[in-house]
């Protein structure tokens, strides 16, 4: 029993290293995407301190009204501008009617009005666009399609390249995020609000153009991601569960971290698909389903404060 | 030796031996050394910054100091933990006011007795019986508390809506509940106008003079400091620059540069 | 006029102390626990099975997870997951031993959620807060893990569901397919206006006062001889039992059986935590205000409006309920943050000086 616990995997990833390296792939493209709503969340916490628990529904809605539009007749990169504008009134919306009577309130009550939010957009989205699950419209948006075989130790590797161009456009997305974030002035301004809402006002900062701008690029990383997943498998409201995921992902990465979330998400994307693949069938299979949450609880007994987050120092 | 308020003043109750703390890169105490007898009002004092609150939660058991001991009733130990302070007499308020804003005042008092409140979790089910007694046996003694501080009119409000100077004298009564036999209280009159200082004073020599309670007092008051306590030390940089009685420590050429800023 | 507490004087701490002090108070909670025992009988099948019978295993569940949240101040997401733990254990108990009354089992089956529920609480010594619920999101997912994958937990039911066998009391089946709506919603007002109590004497004891106080200010707490693990530990255990009976209850009372991955799933863990929020959280009394208003909403959208006269679909009723309730979430924390308890509360203090203005 011990053997085919410690030994055996390890076995089989040598003695089938394409193997072995398809799976890392196939858990570095899921990092890659758990990253992105990683990012989404990071975004907003960063610049407000807030976690938006919406974030993944956003992903959901901003794709549904991507493919919907194009449904309706409108040709694809035209929809694409449209919903872009879509998701900026949504974050003006949202800015309006719950973030700004809500301004002062503790970090909590502003976590809890996210689960309305999502709620909110849930049952809007599913008004709007009915419940069943749509394709992505790839082929319209100019993303490639087919794969790339490689042959290499002794077996041949599979690379989609639709995951190849999510992993580039992941990349470059981040390198942006990072630099608007650290170099220009609203970056700071992003920044100092995160801190002390209170303190940024008195600053003359803007908290409500601020805010907007905030949801409103949370939302084009949520309309990125949610074309990136939408494209791997159907849109559908199923897709909001698996943002949960995030969850571990920034407990890796740390909540401010842009970098961090991509570290966090390889980590646990390629963690899960090498724990599903290799020690799963030990136990029946199935284990995808909260093997991320284990690692990131493990992570956070060592190290309660993530990877790349600052450690509290309680003061009294 | 009598003290301020003519209690005798009895053996060291609280000895601080070659304390050093450090956060990071940051010395927040290096090598203090200094002890509190029994029944005593002993004030700690220091420009900003001195590390006279990290003191207090050294003594505590909040902060654990890098080196150094600290004996307490005769026990030494290096680290001590929050709960060994509470348990064995040690009480605090804080410098920015910890107290449990969801609950009234009367409540508040009321967790003060947490440590002596014994009565096992089957009882408290049921609450009729044996946790009622208990339960009604500790609401005599903190209303003697609240009858003492003045406060009896502010029982059941919520404390987060009660003025600063009635919430720092809410953590005093919390405080007092636990019967500790060392009570630390952290800048107890920052914020208050005249009369409440007056009050705070007033209420302060009683503990001591009532109960017998020993006290160490951070303060940057200076009338006060000299009215009250019995003796004094001097905190600068996390170190100890003096340590007498009042008007030892006022005539103190180190201590008055120390407080215009002169550098040494 | 009538709410007025002018002429009651206590003259005795524990008078002082009691969950109703004022004496119209004590006369309508009297009222309301006659009235649901003795108006039922009058209702349909209707109002008990899907109204009176499903508010009253969300109250439970809701009170539950208030302890935890409200009082503690430890976020759950895992409370569906807690109440299927229930659920399971009632199953294996009652089936290894069908002779012990399935009561018994039914309030046996909450220790062993106690028990999971303060496993899945020790990483509360070193995580705090917000990461605390995704330690609690690792409970829920693995323990649904659990339910569909250790086919020992359902009997080796080829379709894997609970198959609720039949029990009596006294002679008459309470639990099982012959057992009448009516008999079920007596069995569960029972159990729930117990443990109720239960929970009341508890919060406003040493504990509840603990709780809170390490909800308000752990270091504080810790500072006055609070052992933290302790308590936090005790409140695991204490919400998962209350979450465990309440999950046995609507297995056995309520469902009657089933497929219990998808009843203990992670939206029923999202749906009992808004009731705690829009109820109110820290109050027993919102745990039953959010169970009623959000249980409501749906079955208003999906009956009330077609009997008005408004046909609605039933996917639409179910789309119109996500909106209004995530609506309602916003509009609660936004007007008052402490929920229908508060508001409560300030309308009986407005009741107090009624018909005066102020």
């Amino acid at each position: 029993m011990l053997y085919n616990i410690l030994i055996d995997p390890f076995v089989q990833m040598v003695e089938l290293p394409d193997l072995f390296v398809q799976v890392l792939w196939e858990g570095t493209v899921a990092g890659v995407l758990y990253a992105l709503i990683a990012l989404g969340f990071v975004l907003i916490f960063k610049a407000s301190g807030v976690f938006n628990f919406a974030q993944g529904i956003m992903v959901v809605f901003a794709a549904l009204t991507l493919v919907g539009l194009h449904e309706a007749g409108v040709p694809a990169l035209l929809a694409l501008a449209l919903t872009v504008a879509v998701m900026y009134a949504l974050a003006w919306s949202i800015e309006r009617i719950v973030l700004r009577p809500l301004v002062n309130q503790p970090d909590i009550i502003l976590f809890m009005a996210t689960f309305g939010i999502t709620y909110l957009i849930i049952g809007l989205g599913e008004f709007i666009f009915g419940g069943r699950p749509k394709t992505m419209i790839t082929d319209q948006l100019l993303l490639p399609r087919g794969a790339i075989d490689v042959q290499m130790l002794g077996g041949r590797v599979t690379f989609q390249k639709l995951d190849i161009a999510a992993a580039v456009i992941a990349g470059l997305m981040v390198v942006v995020l990072a630099v608007f974030f650290q170099s220009t002035r609203i970056g700071r301004a992003l920044r100092a609000v995160a801190d002390s809402h209170k303190a940024a006002l008195s600053v003359g900062i803007s908290l409500n153009q601020i805010w907007v701008i905030v949801w409103f690029t949370a939302g084009l990383v949520a309309l990125v991601t949610g074309v990136m997943w939408g494209a791997r498998s159907d849109v559908s409201f199923a897709l909001q569960i698996i943002a949960l995921k995030a969850l571990p992902v920034l407990i890796l990465g740390g909540f401010t971290s842009v970098p961090g979330a991509i570290v966090g998400g390889l980590v646990i994307g390629i963690g899960e698909k090498i724990g599903e693949f290799y020690w799963g069938p030990l136990v029946g299979g199935g284990i995808e389903s909260w093997l991320a949450y284990l690692i990131a609880l493990v992570f956070l007994l060592f190290r309660p404060q993530g990877l790349f987050g600052d450690k509290i120092i309680e003061r009294i | 030796m009598t003290a301020a308020g003519g209690r005798r003043i009895g053996d060291v109750l609280l000895k601080v031996e070659n304390i050093s703390l450090a956060f990071g890169g940051v010395r927040a105490l290096s090598e203090v050394s200094f002890d509190i007898r029994a029944h005593e009002i002993r004030a700690i004092i220091g420009p900003n910054g001195a590390g006279k609150s990290s003191l207090l939660n050294v003594i505590n058991g909040f902060y654990h100091p890098q080196q150094g001991t600290i004996t307490f009733k005769d026990i030494a130990r290096t680290n001590i933990g929050p709960y060994d302070a509470a348990s064995r007499g040690i009480a605090r308020t804080f410098q920015n006011i910890a107290l449990f804003r969801g609950m009234s005042t009367l409540d508040n008092i009321m967790t003060g007795r947490l440590l002596k409140m014994k009565v096992p979790f089957f009882w408290q089910l049921l609450r009729y019986g044996p946790a009622m007694r208990e339960e009604v046996e500790h609401r005599r003694f903190v209303e003697r508390i609240i009858e003492f501080l003045e406060i009896e009119d502010i029982r059941k409000v919520p404390v987060g809506r009660l003025p600063y100077g009635l919430q720092k004298r809410v953590e005093l009564g919390r405080a007092l509940a636990m019967e500790p036999e060392l009570l630390l209280l952290d800048e107890p009159m920052a914020g208050m106008n005249v009369e409440e200082k007056e009050d705070m004073c007033r209420f302060i020599l009683d503990v001591n003079d009532e109960f017998g309670t020993t006290i160490a007092l951070i303060e940057h008051d200076m009338g006060v400091v000299m009215d009250i306590s019995d003796r004094v030390v001097v905190l600068d940089y996390g170190r100890k620059i003096a340590d007498g009685t009042p008007e030892e420590v006022k005539a103190n050429r180190d201590v008055i540069d120390a407080y215009l800023g002169v550098k040494h | 006029m009538l709410y007025r507490e002018a002429g009651q004087f206590k003259t005795r701490y524990d008078a002082d102390m009691a969950v109703f002090p004022i004496r119209q108070d004590v006369i309508g909670i009297g009222l309301i626990i006659a009235a649901a025992y003795l108006l039922p009988p009058f209702l349909g099948h209707f109002a008990i099975g899907t109204v009176l019978i499903p508010f009253l295993v969300f109250s439970l569940a809701a009170i539950g997870l208030n302890l935890l949240t409200g009082y503690t101040g430890l976020l759950s997401l895992g409370t569906g997951a807690f109440m299927g733990v229930g659920a399971y254990a009632c199953y294996k108990l009652t089936t290894l031993f069908p002779g012990v009354n399935i009561l018994i089992w039914i309030f046996a089956s909450g220790f062993v959620a106690a028990a999971i529920g303060v496993v899945f609480g020790l990483p509360s010594l070193r995580i705090k807060g917000f990461y605390l619920a995704v330690a609690t999101l690792a409970a829920q997912f693995f323990l649904e893990w659990c339910f569909v994958r250790i086919p020992w937990l359902f009997n080796y039911n080829v379709s894997g569901a609970i198959e609720v066998p039949t029990r009596t009391l006294f002679g008459v089946p309470i639990v099982g397919p012959n057992a009448t709506p009516l008999t079920r919603y007596y069995v569960i007002l029972t159990i729930v206006i117990a443990l109720t109590w239960i929970a009341s004497n508890i919060v406003r004891g040493r504990i509840g006062r603990t709780w809170m106080a390490v909800r308000d200010m752990d270091i504080a707490a810790e500072l006055m001889g609070i052992r933290l693990l302790r308590a936090k530990l005790l409140s695991f255990a204490v919400s998962s039992y209350f979450s465990g009976v309440a999950g046995a209850v609507m297995m056995f009372l309520w469902y009657g059986g089933g497929e219990a991955k998808d009843a203990f799933s992670i939206n029923l863990s999202f749906t009992i935590l808004f009731m705690v929020i829009i109820g109110g959280l820290g109050s027993l009394l919102g745990a039953f205000f959010g169970a009623a208003l959000l249980h409501l909403v749906p079955i208003f959208l999906k009956f009330g409006l077609p009997a008005l006269g408004l046909p609605i679909g039933g996917a639409t009723a179910e789309h119109l309920t996500h909106f209004i309730t995530g609506a309602l979430i916003v509009f609660f924390l936004i007007v008052e943050p402490h929920g229908l308890a508060r508001l409560w509360a300030t309308a009986k203090q407005k009741l107090r000086l009624w018909p005066f203005p102020h």
